[in-house]
C-alpha cells in the first residue's frame, strides 16, 4: 500500500476548476518531484493534501496510509505526519519561534499519546538542529519569521520538519527566494531527513532544485493533471524542451 | 410656569443608598461634610449619560440603581474571601485585603512590611479625628459622578507612604472581594511614593463564590515623587455579572517614570479610568491596557493623559480580544498643555474581534496646544487572520489552540513590558487561563 494515494482528484476554488482528475501514488522511502508551469495547480494539490480551508473537492480520494485524509481537520493530518513547508511562510509578531516550536511538537506529542519534552530536552533538540541549519540561537527567540530573509524563513520550515519528524514531507517550491548558498544549506537539512520510513513530495518549476535533491520520480504536472511521469532524466526532457510539450497533451 | 423636575429611579435608589450607609462610613465633622457635599455633586449628574468622557458606556441605562451598601462580612463570608484571595495572590507580594470593603487584617500581611513602608487603613485614618488634614482624602478633585460618588461611599482602603528613597523588594497587592449578592461596595485608596523610590502596586479585584451580580466602585490616588519608580498593575476579574467601576488620578513627578498595566478579563459591565499628569519635567510614562470580553460583557478602558509640563514621554497601548457579544471600549485622550513643549507621546489601540456579533469602539484623541510635540495615534479592528491560522493547524495544533496561540501574540506587545517579571507570568497565566475557558 503506498503511504500517500491520490485518485482522480478533482478541486476547485470560487467556482474554477484547478485539480482535473489527478492521480498520484507515493510510497514511504521515495522522493517525488513534482514540476511543471506556474497555474498548472501544484501549490493547489500541496494546499488540499495539507488541508488549507477554502477549497471544494468536487470528485475523487486522497488515502494516507489508506485512511481518508479529507475526512480529516489539518490539524489532525499534521499530527498523523503530514507537513507542508510553505512556499509563504507566515510572520508572528509576538510569538517567538521558540514557544511556537514547543507549542507545535507538543501539540502533535500529546496527538500521538505521546509524552511532552521536557524544557531542557527540548532546548537541546533545538539546537542540535538549529545548528546543523546554520540558524542562530538569536533568531529562535525574535518573533517567528519576523525580520527574517527569505533563506532564514525556508530554513525555519526545513528546522520544523526535522523537530516534528513527519512521514510525509511536502516541500512547495522551497527553492524560491533562494540563493546557490541557502539553497545548498536548505537541500543538505532535506536531503539528512531522507529515510526508508519517509516519503518526500518536491514541488518546483526549476531544475536546478533537482541538481541538490535527487528524486526517485519526476512528475510533470499541467493544466491539473498529472501529464507524465518518469525517472531523473525526465528533468533533463524538460531542461532541453520545457513544459510546452506538455500543455496540450492527454 | 410650572417647573416639574423628575428624579430618575437612579436618582432615587441612591438617595436611599446614602442614607441607608450613614452609620457606616467612618469620619466625622469635616469628613463628614466633605461626603454630603460629594454626594450632592453626583446627584446632581447622575450615573453618567450622554457625556463625552462616557460616550460609550451609557451607564445609567447599563447600571441601572446603585445597589444598597454590602453588610459587614461574617466569619463564613470571610472564609469564602479567604479562598478567593489565595487564588489571586500574587508571589511574594505583600497582601492587603478588603472584603466587601472592609479592611481584614487576619487575611493580610500587615505584619511583614518592609522598612519605610507604611500602611494605615482609610477608615482608621479617617476616624482619627486629631488629624484633620486627612479629610481631604475624600476630596473630590474631579466633576466625574463615580469618582464623586466613590468619595460620598467609601468604607474603607489603605493610605500607603512609601519614604523618600527606599526600593521596597515585594509588590504591595491590594485584593477586593466581594462574597455579598446583589450590593454594593466602595473603597478608596492613597498611595504616595517618596522621592527616588521604587515599588510596585498590584490591585486585583475577584469575587467570592457565589457572590454574583454586586457593583464595585474603587478610586485610586497615587503620588509618584521625583525621580521614584512606580509599576502599577490592576487586574479585574469581578463576578460574570457584576458591575465594576474604577477609578485611578496619578501625578508623576519629575523624572519619575510610571509603569501602568490594566487587564479586565470578567464582570458585566466594567469601567476603568485612569488619570495620569505628568507634572515633572522629563517623567516617562508606559500605559497598557488589555480587555478581554466575552458573552454579552462590556468592558470599557478609558486613560487621560495630561503633559503638563515640558520634556515628558507617555506610550499607551491597548488591546482589547473581544469574542461572542462582547463590547469593548477603548478611549485615549492625550492632552498636552500650552508650554508643554518636547512632549512625545504615542497611543496605539487595537481590537480583536473572534465573532461576528462582536464590537470594539476604539477612540484615540489628542489634544495638542503646545508646537513643539511628537504626538501620535494609531487604531485598527479586525479579526484573526486565516493565513496564520492555517500555518499552526498545519503545524498540529488545534483551531482553538492556534487562536490562543495568536490571541497570546497579539497581546504580547502590551504584556511584555510589565515588570517586574513575575508580575507578567502572572498576567500571562491569566490570559491563557480566559483563553482555555474560551468555548
Amino acid at each position: 500500500m503506498a503511504l500517500l494515494e491520490v485518485r482522480d482528484l478533482h478541486v476547485g476554488i470560487e467556482g474554477c476548476e484547478i485539480l482535473r482528475g489527478l492521480d498520484l501514488a507515493v510510497n514511504a522511502g521515495e522522493v517525488h518531484a513534482i514540476m511543471g508551469p506556474n497555474g498548472s495547480g501544484k501549490s493547489t494539490l500541496s494546499h488540499v493534501i495539507s488541508g488549507k480551508p477554502g477549497y471544494q473537492v468536487s470528485a475523487g480520494q486522497i488515502l494516507f496510509n489508506g485512511e481518508d485524509l479529507l475526512a480529516m481537520e489539518a490539524s489532525e493530518r499534521a499530527t498523523r505526519g503530514v507537513f507542508l513547508a510553505f512556499q509563504y511562510p507566515v510572520e508572528i509578531p509576538g510569538a517567538t519561534t521558540m514557544n511556537f516550536l514547543r507549542a507545535a511538537l507538543n501539540a502533535q506529542r500529546k496527538a500521538r499519546a505521546q509524552t511532552e519534552f521536557s524544557t531542557p530536552d527540548f532546548i537541546k533538540r533545538v539546537r542540535e538542529v538549529a545548528n546543523s541549519l546554520n540558524i542562530p540561537q538569536g533568531m529562535l527567540k525574535r518573533g517567528l519569521n519576523v525580520g527574517f530573509s527569505g533563506g532564514e524563513k525556508k530554513r525555519n520550515e526545513i528546522l520544523q520538519m526535522a523537530l516534528l519528524e513527519p512521514s510525509l514531507c511536502i516541500l512547495d517550491e522551497i527553492d524560491s527566494g533562494l540563493d546557490i548558498d541557502a539553497l545548498r544549506i536548505v537541500a543538505g537539512g532535506i536531503n539528512a531527513l531522507r529515510s526508508s520510513e519517509r516519503a518526500m513530495i518536491v514541488i518546483s518549476h526549476y531544475r536546478r532544485l533537482l541538481d541538490y535533491i535527487v528524486p526517485d520520480v519526476i512528475h510533470v504536472m499541467s493544466k491539473g493533471q498529472i501529464r507524465k511521469s518518469g525517472g531523473k532524466e525526465l528533468a533533463l526532457e524538460l531542461e532541453a524542451c520545457g513544459y510546452a510539450q506538455f500543455e496540450d497533451a492527454a | 410656569m410650572k417647573q416639574v423636575v423628575t428624579k430618575t429611579a437612579a436618582g432615587r435608589a441612591t438617595d436611599n443608598v446614602f442614607a441607608a450607609a450613614h452609620g457606616r462610613l467612618p469620619g466625622s465633622g469635616l469628613v463628614a461634610h466633605i461626603r454630603a457635599r460629594a454626594f450632592e455633586a453626583y446627584e446632581r449628574a447622575g450615573l453618567p449619560q450622554r457625556i463625552e468622557a462616557w460616550k460609550y458606556t451609557d451607564l445609567r441605562a447599563l447600571m441601572g440603581a446603585v445597589l444598597p451598601l454590602a453588610p459587614r462580612p461574617d466569619a463564613a463570608a470571610l472564609v469564602r474571601a479567604a479562598a478567593s484571595v489565595k487564588q489571586t495572590a500574587v508571589d511574594r507580594a505583600v497582601k492587603l485585603v478588603l472584603v466587601d470593603g472592609v479592611f481584614v487584617p487576619e487575611l493580610s500581611d500587615v505584619d511583614s512590611l518592609e522598612d519605610g513602608v507604611a500602611v494605615r487603613s482609610l477608615r482608621e485614618v479617617l476616624e482619627d479625628t486629631t488629624d484633620s488634614a486627612m479629610a481631604g482624602l475624600v476630596l473630590s478633585t474631579t466633576t466625574d459622578a463615580v469618582i464623586s460618588l466613590n468619595a460620598a461611599m467609601a468604607t474603607d482602603g489603605f493610605v500607603i507612604t512609601i519614604a523618600d528613597g527606599e526600593a521596597v523588594k515585594r509588590p504591595i497587592q491590594i485584593v477586593h472581594v466581594t462574597t455579598g449578592s446583589l450590593v454594593s461596595n466602595f473603597t478608596r485608596s492613597y498611595l504616595q511614593l517618596g522621592q527616588g523610590a521604587h515599588a510596585a502596586l498590584v490591585e486585583s479585584f475577584v469575587s467570592a463564590e457565589g457572590a454574583s451580580g454586586y457593583q464595585t466602585n474603587d478610586a485610586t490616588i497615587a503620588l509618584v515623587g521625583d525621580e521614584a519608580n512606580l509599576s502599577h498593575i490592576r487586574l479585574a476579574a469581578d463576578a460574570a455579572d457584576a458591575v465594576h467601576i474604577s477609578s485611578s488620578i496619578i501625578a508623576v513627578g519629575a523624572k519619575a517614570k510610571l509603569d501602568f498595566f490594566s487587564m479586565t478579563c470578567s464582570g458585566s459591565v466594567s469601567r476603568y479610568q485612569g488619570f495620569v499628569t505628568l507634572t515633572g519635567e522629563g517623567s516617562k510614562l508606559s500605559a497598557n491596557a488589555v480587555n478581554l470580553i466575552r458573552h454579552k460583557q462590556h468592558v470599557d478602558t478609558t486613560m487621560v493623559v495630561d503633559h503638563a509640563v515640558p520634556h515628558c514621554t507617555s506610550r499607551e497601548k491597548f488591546r482589547a480580544v473581544i469574542d461572542e457579544c462582547g463590547r469593548s471600549v477603548l478611549q485615549g485622550r492625550i492632552v498636552v498643555r500650552p508650554g508643554a513643549q518636547k512632549t512625545d507621546a504615542t497611543l496605539t489601540t487595537r481590537a480583536l474581534l473572534l465573532s461576528d456579533e462582536a464590537r470594539a469602539d476604539n477612540k484615540p484623541e489628542l489634544e495638542i496646544l503646545a508646537d513643539d510635540v511628537t504626538c501620535g495615534h494609531g487604531s485598527t479592528s479586525g479579526a484573526l487572520d486565516g493565513a496564520l491560522v492555517f500555518y499552526l493547524r498545519a503545524r498540529g495544533l488545534s483551531e482553538k489552540d492556534a487562536q490562543a496561540l495568536l490571541i497570546g501574540a497579539f497581546l504580547g506587545e502590551a504584556i511584555e513590558e510589565i515588570v517586574p517579571e513575575s508580575l507578567r507570568d502572572f498576567v500571562t497565566a491569566q490570559t491563557e487561563h480566559w483563553m482555555q475557558a474560551r468555548r
